[in-house]
């Protein structure tokens, strides 16, 4: 607990700059990253992040020091360039974009290795260091560098703020933007730099590989909370922001362990978690409704086939064994059961010992579902003139999902039949 | 000698690559190799902790079912949670590599493994790791040997199976209605993908590997229309870029993986420009003409 303490009262000085550089850096990557999640290139990024190392190497070599400024300039061109090639290959060639991202990546990665190595034989004193852009440095921030991440933050923020509005119409609908006459080639210039300069100054605190993540997966969260693109961005910023936060605070009580490594495992398990539970787009909710429906339709045509059963004996509250409704329709006997009882507990059947009977409401909800059933294979037959035999299954379908209000239009505009294609007569 | 053993080591890992990549290029999963190249990096660990050792069976045995899991999460994640694929990707590998680096970093003291080599191997060290016979002759570098039986496994499974694997790339519809398991050929090659990447990361790194599964059969895709063809040039291809590679590393005195890839993007930048059937310089003439 004294570490919580210690960690959360950042009088160490060390602990300030670590925390808040990681805290910068991976808010404010995450809402440059939303844009490209939400522009489906979301492997951009680690396109980008792969090739600024040969830029770095040429600042490097061309200025023989570790002045960041050059480096920061060569990893801005050589990103830059990675981007226009990719785009270049796409379009001028039959070769896809998926092939055209790896190709780009490898290659100016490749190539960067190749410089890096170089460098590294080449005996220049100065060179220690330059790997810190590969795998990332978080936990041995220092002031300086806490500066720039907070020059290069507070413009990206800035920048997202002022052309949110220019840069979600370019996002979401280019051709409209062009058509409303805004600037779309130099809003795009704009929203590329800020994406570089993202993975330059990101990919000191992460390394080249896990950039992606900080990135793409804070949006890939936020998307699973909510469907409005303002709230999307503040909850992306706010994962990013805490997961910068916890791989500081793990790093910090255990010393050996990286702190990139660590931002990316949290934001990674957040996004494991939304995906399972987060409500409507979630996997256990989908899971749930599919089941609920799954529950409902059984149901239905369990009381369809006694109301059927009703029919053909001209007394629909007969009272029936299972088995007689399994002879109609094939159902799974302990499915079967557990339909009867849900429906003896909605009110739709009574059950006597063993038998069960349509109650009044059962009757009513089971006539509606024949009806519509009719009604809809009608409706194939006269109006979209499919053959009377093709209709069944796909009537068998929409019986449970058509709404009264479809309902009534269909009663109209077959102006109440009396009976189906097949010569059965249509209930009301 | 030693030449000789770095550039057919180079040979073999970029004709193994270069044939898979075919196949993955073509059904647009050039990402999900390059994905699946950084999250075996957990698969091989573990497999270095169970066994104490680098032998190689038990690390592409490991790699290879982490392979399968990325590939079935990024899945997984498509279809069930409905995220868009190219952000499947991004978020199934970059978690994987990130338990990966932990791993390293939590068994440091038990693990013999750098996140560098990881990167981008040492092929310049293969000719060191002899295999010895008894009464001391030596045999060929192990990296050899294993990069030997990587090879003659893909060209049997594709030699025998050619059909399912290119039908199934091809046209899936048409290969479900032709009774061809989609799902099963799709994990073999993934599975195929990944062993070969563990078996390769010792002597180009699991991220150069990705250059060399993707880069020689985009070349040839530029190249040919005939994916027999395509096979065949982009095992050429591999091959140059791992000779040339390998002099152009020595003459820099730098990674000798990394100027491999390097070659492999000057291919193809090549082909981009000069092909005959497909160059700029051809597109640009045919407009000019007409």
């Amino acid at each position: 607990m004294s570490n919580f303490t210690d960690f959360f009262s950042f009088s160490d000085p060390n602990v300030r700059y670590v925390t808040a550089g990681a805290v910068l850096i991976t808010a404010s990557s995450a809402l440059v990253g939303s844009f490209t999640f939400l522009n489906k290139k979301s492997l951009i990024g680690d396109a980008i992040a792969h090739a600024v190392l040969p830029g770095i190497c040429l600042g490097f070599l061309l200025s023989g020091t570790k002045n960041p400024l050059y480096l920061i300039a060569g990893a801005f061109i050589t990103g830059w360039l990675s981007l226009y090639a990719i785009q270049y290959i796409i379009a001028k060639s039959r070769i896809k974009e998926d092939t055209a991202i790896g190709l780009i990546l490898s290659v100016f990665f490749g190539f960067g290795i190749l410089l890096l190595t170089y460098i590294q034989k080449s005996g220049n004193a100065n060179q220690s260091g330059l790997d810190h852009f590969i795998f990332g440095k978080a936990a041995s921030l220092v002031g300086a560098d806490l500066i720039t991440f907070s020059i290069v933050s507070i413009l990206l923020i800035t920048f997202t703020l002022l052309f949110f509005k220019e840069f979600k119409l370019l996002v979401f609908d280019r051709n409209y933007a062009v058509a409303l006459g805004l600037p779309v080639k130099r809003l795009e210039l704009l929203l590329t730099s800020m994406i570089v300069l993202a993975v330059v100054v990101g990919i000191q605190a992460v390394g080249v590989v896990l950039m992606a993540a900080v990135l793409i997966t804070p949006a890939a969260v936020a998307r699973f909370w909510t469907n409005s693109i303002r709230i999307m961005f503040i909850i992306a910023a706010l994962v990013g922001a805490f997961s910068g936060l916890a791989g500081a605070y793990i790093s910090y009580t255990a010393p050996s362990m990286p702190t990139g490594p660590w931002i990316v495992i949290v934001v990674s398990t957040l996004a494991l978690l939304s995906f399972m539970i987060a409500p409507k787009k979630g996997i256990l909710n989908r899971y749930f409704k599919q089941r609920r429906f799954r529950r409902t339709i059984q149901d239905e045509n369990v009381l369809k086939v006694l109301y059927q059963l009703g029919e053909s004996s001209k007394n629909f509250f007969v009272q029936r064994y299972a088995d007689e409704i399994i002879r109609k329709r094939s159902f799974d006997k302990k499915g079967l059961h557990r339909s009867i009882q849900r429906l003896c507990s909605q009110g739709y059947l009574e059950k006597i010992g063993k038998l069960c009977v349509l109650t009044q409401e059962g009757k009513t909800r089971a006539q509606r579902i024949v009806k519509i059933h009719r009604l809809w294979e009608l409706y194939l037959t006269t109006h979209v003139h499919i053959a009377p035999d093709h209709v069944h299954e796909d009537a068998d379908t929409i019986e449970h999902f058509l709404t009264p209000e479809l309902e009534a239009d269909l009663e109209q505009i077959l102006n109440y039949p009396v009976v189906d294609p097949h010569k059965t007569k249509i209930p009301y | 000698m030693n030449d000789f053993w770095i550039i057919l080591t180079g040979s073999l890992v970029a004709i193994s690559c270069a044939l898979l990549g075919c196949f993955l290029i073509l059904r647009r999963m050039a990402l999900v190799g390059d994905a699946i190249s950084h999250a075996v990096l957990p698969g091989i660990v573990l497999a270095f902790l169970f066994s104490g050792s680098r032998d190689s069976l038990t690390m592409v045995i490991g790699a290879g079912l982490l392979g399968l899991i990325t590939t079935f999460l990024i899945e997984f994640f498509h279809k069930k949670a409905k995220l868009q694929s190219d952000a499947a990707i991004g978020v199934t590998f970059t978690w994987l590599f990130a338990i990966g680096v932990v791993l390293i970093s939590l068994f440091a003291g038990k693990v013999d493994l750098d996140q560098d080599c990881v990167l981008y191997g040492e092929i310049a060290y293969t000719p060191l790791d002899m295999i010895i016979l008894e009464g001391g002759y030596l045999l060929a570098p192990k990296a050899i040997v294993v990069m030997s039986c990587v090879l003659i496994s893909i060209l049997l499974v594709i030699y025998f199976f050619y059909k399912e694997l290119l039908v199934t790339s091809f046209d899936p519809g048409y290969a479900t209605a032709l009774g061809f398991s989609t799902a099963f050929w799709h994990y073999l090659l993934m599975g195929m993908v990944s062993a070969t990447t563990v078996a390769s990361f010792e002597s180009v790194g699991a991220i150069l590997v990705v250059a060399l599964l993707i880069v020689p059969p985009a070349t040839a895709y530029l190249l040919t229309d005939n994916f027999k063809r395509m096979l065949l040039i982009s095992s050429g291809v591999g091959v140059v870029a791992s000779a040339s590679g390998y002099y152009l590393a020595v003459w820099m005195d730098g990674s000798i993986a990394a100027a491999i890839a390097t070659m492999c993007g000057l291919l193809f930048a090549l082909a981009f420009v000069f092909s005959p059937t497909h160059g700029i310089l051809k597109r640009k003439l045919v407009r000019a003409i007409n």
